[in-house]
């Protein structure tokens, strides 16, 4: 009896799902730290160009934001009903 | 140069465009075709008035004048939305279950429907919002003024106050048209919606025009641009962290808290799929009205001669360059960035000012009862459009006041951090079940007056509200008072100073309250609701044991909600109660999906308080959450009676069970009985016949006659003894038995039993103790040594040890004297020892005895006619009968001489 590929009490897409939620979850955090890193940058030397640096950065962080919502947005999914089954199927696990 | 009247009719012609894209719109939802307003592009461009004049103008104002920081503006809300499934979504859930109208109406809501908290946080909203209503008259018409003055016509203060007047006349006109048009805000403004879709279109394409002109068309690429940036007195950007996070902090807070943003993520939004869209595509939106800002304020600054206003950047820069038509198209997008916003936020307010302010106060001063008789529907309704009206010319007025100078990004600030004060008690309303009404209430008056001293007063300028000499030693000379250095901490920027301090305290305020002071049951309520919103489907029992009328109402339903709809809410109901007509029966579960549906119209406060009027006042009080939990008690003691009951029964079917085994084995042994004595009785009969057949045929001796007559005659004896029991045994159990009372000594009748028996010695020893023997009965003595002799000759009979023994124990027990027989043979079987005593049974070898198996069933009924019992006496060593006799009435005296 050989027990590879079996996947035991887990249901593959529902476990995946609540990985994309917590992922969904921690975005905006992560986001929220990358925003602050320019604050971080040395300023003693001059002529540094930090303004434009900076704008290609910043932009740069923000189309990537935007691709992986949009990757969010297509991989979660709304679950028809009123109740959110993660909450009530994973004991303990919601944090909803 | 183009003609100003070109630009005024530009204008004119763009307005009238939008007044038929909201008919149009208006027109397809009353068909019923709502699909594609429905769409998710529309939700995301409606998202889009967070883009306001401040955006089109001041983000390259503020690009001049501080660099990058008008990023921030812009980063905070795609946090949010980005984050959109943590409390973007949360919100959007709630707003519609509680079917929400505003911003208020989720604090007055979440916090036990509390009115007093609707007025404030409309009160709030308004001080926030109206400066802002003056920045997007101010931008209108400085923008004007900007072609007036290319034009070449002179324009002075009062030409720019009267095309302020005329923008905010028009901007009334059109909100009351289309913002007014239907009560419930969830039938949502489909006419504006669509009006500031096209608006979003028109200015992302304007700045994006304007954008590409400057980087392309002046300053020559790309890369040529990021030079100019460089040389740019903003190329060393130095933000200070504290700025950085404060303003992306109050931009994300702002964005979930101003009023229009409110109405257009929230109340307008039809489904919540939308969302997901709009977490990508809105954060796109923003980055491409800020991809130009940059480039346009540092060419700006390049190009136009020191100390042009670089808020106008958008527009002067085409017009120095002579590209009219580029900015014309500017100045539309500004036009559309403020129209827009006003049209919303105006909406949105008087939308919270009606429902939270107007109407309460309307129903307050009429008698209760009444409001069934007063058309509450046009009440709202004009009660809106006046709320429209006041608050533009608020907006108008202070743009009057103010004059129109300070830079456009500083009123942008104050009025984010204002609204931002009900941050903290919307987010611990929404994920903490704590919060109660006394802490956020707390939190917003708190924050509202420490924003108010340490930013929106001092906005007016010094010794516009606040003397100079109040900024340098604080009120009455309370120096830890200063408006700019609160608790003597100096040096902090202004803005991060007023931040810092409002939500310290607000927040702080929020929790210590809230843990200090006890929730109302409504409030528990609601928490619940909100907090738990993915796992109510429907709404709490709001309403108990309802004294309203479902015709009361109906009538005040229609009033509110229209006939139309209201009698099919009613008809819907009554028909999921499988009754017909129009009136379903009031229960708790109606009543409160009803105040929903009027919440929806009038906010839930005001709602709440009409239902309150009809169902009698019958709020919820503890009494009814008590009446609840005694209706739970009673269903718990319920079920535990029937599980009782249930035990109950069970108890009696095994008795019944038990019954019936004994029956079936009773059955069997009558079946082997009946055989047993019938052969019992054809024996003697036999024998009987056949030897006086013999006396009466034949002639025989006399002995052997006087042998056969014997035989007959001892035979009958035997038939006789047989049919005696049979008699006796139907006496006693018809309980005609005559008893004959005597007195005697126990020890006497043991004698006369011991003798009667008939038993040998030999046969079987029997053991006494005489010493104990002296009980005085009385009783039927008689019979009771009927019973002895029963037992003693059973004893003899059955006992089937080597030298066989039988022990006769007197004891006295609690009130009885009991005479135990224990013999020590084999013993009774447990399994036959509750058969033993009925009648007809034997053990199975007891035919060997020759016994008829009456015995002891006549000792039972012998006993229970004299008021004792007899029965087996188990782990005696071989088989035991206790006979308990009753002490009769000087059975309890021992005599003294034995």
């Amino acid at each position: 009896m050989s027990n590879r590929g079996r996947i035991e009490f887990l249901e593959r897409n529902s476990y995946r799902q609540r990985r994309f939620r917590d992922g969904a979850r921690m975005l905006p955090l992560f986001a929220a730290v990358l925003m602050l890193l320019p604050l971080m940058w040395p300023r003693e030397a001059p002529d540094q160009s930090l303004t434009s640096n900076s704008m290609i950065y910043l932009f740069g962080l923000w189309i990537m934001l935007v691709i992986v919502a949009y990757l969010l947005s297509k991989v979660l999914r709304f679950v028809g009903g009123d109740s959110d089954p993660e909450s009530t199927k994973e004991s303990g696990g919601a944090s909803d | 140069m183009i003609s100003f009247n070109l630009l005024i009719a530009v204008s004119v012609g763009y307005v009238a465009f939008l007044f038929f894209v909201a008919f149009a719109a208006e027109r397809r939802a009353a068909q019923g075709k709502t699909a594609w307003l429905r769409s998710s592009s529309i939700y995301t461009l409606s998202l889009s008035i967070y883009c306001t004049a401040w955006t089109f103008y001041g983000a390259v104002g503020y690009a001049a004048r501080s660099g990058l920081e008008f990023l921030t503006i812009y980063l905070g809300p795609t946090l949010v939305m980005i984050g959109w499934w943590w409390l973007v979504r949360k919100l959007v859930r709630i707003g519609r279950t509680q079917r929400l109208t505003s911003i208020a109406d989720l604090i007055s809501s979440r916090f036990g429907k509390s009115a007093v908290l609707g007025v404030l946080v409309t009160l709030l909203a308004i001080v926030g919002t109206t400066p802002y209503i003056a920045l997007q008259l101010q931008s209108v018409t400085q923008s004007i003024g900007v072609f007036a003055v290319n034009s070449g016509e002179s324009w002075g203060a009062s030409d720019l106050s009267r095309a302020g007047m005329w923008v905010a006349g028009g901007l009334a006109v059109f909100t009351i048209l289309f913002g007014t048009r239907n009560l419930d805000a969830h039938e949502r403004h489909h006419g504006i919606v669509l009006a500031i879709a096209v608006e979003a279109v028109v200015k992302l394409f304007a700045l994006l025009a304007v954008g590409v002109f400057v980087v392309w068309g002046v300053a020559g690429g790309v890369g040529p641009t990021m030079e100019l940036i460089d040389a740019s007195a903003q190329s060393q950007w130095d933000p200070s962290p504290s700025r950085w996070m404060g303003l992306i902090f109050v931009s994300a807070g702002a964005f979930l808290c101003l009023p229009r943003m409110f109405q257009v993520m929230v109340v307008e939004n039809s489904d919540e799929r939308n969302l997901s869209t709009a977490s990508w595509a809105f954060p796109t939106y923003l980055l491409f009205m800020s991809l130009f800002v940059m480039p346009i304020a540092v060419v700006g600054l390049d190009l136009m001669p020191t100390g042009a206003n670089p808020d106008l950047f958008v527009v002067t820069v085409p017009l120095s360059e002579g590209r009219d038509g580029l900015a014309i198209l500017a100045f539309l997008g500004g036009f559309s960035s403020a129209t827009s916003m006003v049209i919303v936020a105006t909406l949105a307010l008087a939308t919270m000012v009606s429902n939270h302010i107007v109407v309460p106060s309307w129903l307050n001063a009429r008698t209760p009862g009444a409001t069934v008789s007063g058309d509450v529907r046009g009440v709202v309704v004009m009660s809106r459009r006046i709320s429209i009206g006041v608050i533009l010319a608020l907006g108008y007025i202070y743009f009057r006041l103010s004059g129109g100078g300070a830079a456009l990004a500083a009123i942008g600030l104050v009025s984010f951090t204002g609204v931002v004060q009900v941050l903290p008690a919307m987010i611990g309303g929404v994920f903490w079940r704590g919060a109660n009404r006394w802490g956020a209430g707390a939190a917003i008056s708190l924050g509202f007056a420490v924003w108010a001293w340490t930013q929106f007063l001092p906005s007016f300028g010094v010794d516009g509200v606040i003397s100079q000499a109040v900024f340098d030693d604080g009120p009455f000379g309370i120096g830890w008072l200063r408006p700019y250095a609160l608790c003597g901490i100096e040096g902090i920027d202004p803005f991060v100073h007023a931040v810092f301090w409002s939500m310290l305290l607000n927040i702080g305020a929020l929790i210590l309250v809230s843990i200090l002071t006890f929730p109302n049951p409504l409030e528990r309520l609601q928490g619940a609701q909100f907090v738990n919103v993915y796992d109510y489907s429907s709404g709490a029992r709001t309403w108990s044991q309802s004294a309203a009328q479902a015709e009361d109402l109906l009538v005040m339903a229609q009033r509110i909600l229209g006939g139309a709809k209201a009698q099919a809410i009613f008809q819907a109901e009554a028909r999921s109660q499988g009754k017909s007509g129009f009136l379903p029966d009031v229960t708790p579960d109606f009543i409160s999906r009803l105040e929903r549906e009027l919440a929806g119209s009038v906010g839930a406060a005001t709602a709440h308080a009409m239902i309150g009027q009809l169902t009698e006042g019958a709020m919820v009080s503890v009494d009814d959450l008590i009446a609840v939990a005694d209706e739970t008690a009673q269903i718990m003691e319920y079920s535990s009676q029937l599980e009782a009951k249930s035990a109950e029964q069970e108890q009696t079917a095994r008795a019944l069970r038990e019954a019936n085994e004994k029956l079936t084995a009773l059955s069997i042994q009558k079946d082997a009985f009946l055989s047993q004595i019938s052969h019992e009785l054809r024996t003697p009969m036999t024998s009987i016949r056949s030897f006086s057949d013999i006396l009466r045929d034949s002639q025989v001796d006399d002995g052997a006659r006087k042998r056969f007559a014997g035989i007959i005659h001892e035979e009958a004896n035997r038939l006789t003894r047989l049919l005696d029991d049979l008699l006796d045994l139907g006496v006693l159990e018809s309980g005609q038995v005559q008893l004959n009372i005597g007195q005697g000594s126990l020890g006497d009748v043991l004698d006369r039993a011991v003798l009667a028996s008939g038993v040998q010695a030999g046969a079987l020893h029997i053991e006494r103790r005489a010493a104990n023997e002296g009980v005085i009965l009385n009783t039927d003595l008689d019979r009771l040594a009927q019973v002895f002799i029963n037992l003693i000759s059973n004893a003899a009979k059955y006992c089937a040890a080597d030298s066989p023994e039988l022990r006769i124990i007197v004891r006295q027990l609690d009130g009885h004297t009991a005479v135990d027989f224990c013999d020590n043979g084999a013993g009774v079987p447990g399994e036959s020892q509750s058969l033993i005593f009925e009648k007809f049974s034997r053990l199975e070898d007891a035919g060997m005895a020759g016994g008829a198996g009456l015995g002891l069933s006549i000792c039972r009924q012998i006993m229970g006619a004299l008021g004792g019992d007899v029965a087996y006496l188990p782990g005696q060593g071989g088989a035991g009968f206790r006979v308990t006799i009753p002490h009769g009435d000087v059975g309890a005296n021992e005599l003294a001489a034995q």
